[in-house]
């Protein structure tokens, strides 16, 4: 406690001590800017308050109190985001898929974060096989091989500043033999490396400063998850038959017409590329020569730029590429022998 | 003259003494919610060690009139550390400051300017300055108690 006792001279302590205030209150914003993370770990709050008052002879006098100093300590806090605006779109047995992930250090002091993949988690159809996770080294939120850092957990766990966040990029291979539509999980966790656990545990001289170390809400581990799509279209036949005699009827009767129809329905997502229908020729039959047709429309037998072809055994139709949702209708004729 | 210094800074401390009326003391506690054995929950304050962004603080200022003559005029001034968020709780009668100190009034009463030049009524994260001005003298003797409430940004 200070004391000063009357007159111009007390007035005068009474303005340094505003000024010094005011000194304190504009350093502190510049020290300290606004920031989501919070006041930096290991600063100090001090709180003191001063009492002025007029004196029975005149004059005034004050007081200032107490100095109350708090040590701020290190908050451990650290957010993960999948930055993927939605499933990333793949095919099965493709290498190097990418799934981009965005790591924020929410705490008030620098933190080293350890990283980790999780492929296994459910919640999908298939596990991709996570083969590496980069760091984006150049800051510019894109995978750039070749540029940005391999990660290697415990070797170049990334630091970041309080408020400071790096993009995380997960490659992986997708599986074979998938379907259409299912989709691949992987999980990125970020640890931080001071400690983690329920939000108020601390760490004793951990943190940032000398003070403690405290596990803010996060937890001070984050995890997101992002995902794979397969896209794969699949491709089903149907084939009807009618027959047609020379009698005007429908038995099947030496001389009857037999009209095929081969409908193939594309299914998925996607596009099926060269697309080839063929169909032999029963035996028991000869084909018609020239009944081929594509959608209605007739193609020749012959090996030529139309689709369509006959080899003597069986038909065959080039249908090129068909998108999914797609459906081609194809014909022949035999006749019974 | 070695000791005629020595005589002047033995006597500038007594000579405050002498005068001594008015005391003020600062505390500052955490506030937050315990849970209790039996599953409730109560409020707890307490004295912290260290804080952490997003603590809430109930800042109490205790004066005493210790002296023989009543002290008029009074008024005590707590400016808010810039690492605190002043959020409200005060005692009554308290007067804020948005602009450093330099102007005074009821909360609803003060603007802040905006960037682009605009207006806007000042919330209690712009106070800078807490003030209590007391109309009556505070009478020999007579102690009290001020609070306001604050968050560690």
């Amino acid at each position: 406690m200070r004391y000063q006792p009357m007159g111009a001279k007390s007035r005068a302590f009474t303005n340094k001590a505003v000024i010094a205030a005011a000194t304190l209150a504009s350093a502190g914003a510049f020290a300290s800017p606004a920031m989501a993370a919070g006041t930096p770990a290991g600063t100090n709050i001090d709180n003191v308050a001063t009492a002025t008052w007029e004196l029975p002879s005149g004059g005034e006098s004050s007081v200032d109190s107490n100095v109350v100093s708090l040590k701020v300590d290190e908050l451990l806090d650290v957010t993960v985001a999948s930055t993927d605006p939605g499933d990333v779109v793949t095919q099965p047995g493709l290498p190097s898929q990418l799934l981009s992930y965005r790591i924020t250090n929410a705490g008030n002091g620098p933190e080293k974060f350890g990283l980790s993949a999780i492929a296994n988690s459910g919640g999908d159809q298939f596990d991709p096989s996570v083969t590496a996770i980069f760091l984006d080294t150049n800051g510019n939120g894109a995978f750039d091989a070749g540029l940005d850092t391999l990660y290697s957990a415990g070797a170049n766990d990334p630091q970041l500043a309080p408020d400071q966040s790096i993009a995380v990029f997960v490659l992986s291979t997708i599986p074979l033999l998938l379907q259409d539509g299912d989709r691949g999980r992987v999980d990125l966790a970020a640890v931080a490396k001071t400690g983690s656990g329920d939000p108020g545990d601390s760490f004793a001289g951990l943190g940032e400063g000398g003070g403690d170390a405290v596990v803010g809400a996060t937890g001070a581990d984050g995890l997101d998850d992002g995902y794979y799509r397969v896209s794969a279209a699949s491709v089903s036949f149907v084939k009807a038959a009618t027959v047609a005699d020379q009698f005007g009827g429908a038995s099947q009767v030496p001389g009857a017409t037999i009209t095929y129809t081969l409908t193939a329905t594309v299914a998925g997502s996607g596009s099926l590329a060269n697309l080839r229908v063929s169909d032999s020729v029963p035996a028991g039959t000869t084909y018609t020569p020239a009944s081929i047709t594509l959608d209605g429309a007739p193609l020749s037998d012959a090996s030529d730029a139309d689709a369509g072809s006959f080899n003597g055994t069986g038909i065959s139709v080039g249908l090129g590429t068909v998108a999914a949702g797609a459906t081609r209708k194809i014909t022949f004729k035999v006749k019974i022998d | 003259m070695k000791m005629y210094l020595a005589l002047l800074a033995l006597a500038a401390p007594s000579a405050a003494w002498a005068a001594d009326s008015v005391s003020l003391t600062s505390e500052v506690l955490v506030e937050y919610v315990k849970q209790q054995a039996d599953g409730s929950s109560r409020v707890v304050r307490e004295e912290p060690k260290v804080v952490t962004p997003g603590d809430k603080l109930v800042f109490l200022l205790s004066y005493r009139n210790g002296g023989a003559q009543p002290a008029g005029g009074f008024v005590v001034t707590n400016p808010i550390p810039p690492e605190v968020a002043f959020s409200g709780g005060e005692s009554e009668g308290a007067i804020v400051s948005v602009d450093g100190g330099k102007s005074w009034g009821p909360l609803p009463s003060l603007k802040v300017a905006n960037a682009d030049g605009s207006v806007r009524p000042a919330t209690p994260d712009d106070v800078t300055h807490i003030r209590w001005s007391f109309a009556q003298p505070i009478e020999a003797g007579r102690a009290g108690q001020l609070s306001f409430r604050g968050v560690v940004k």
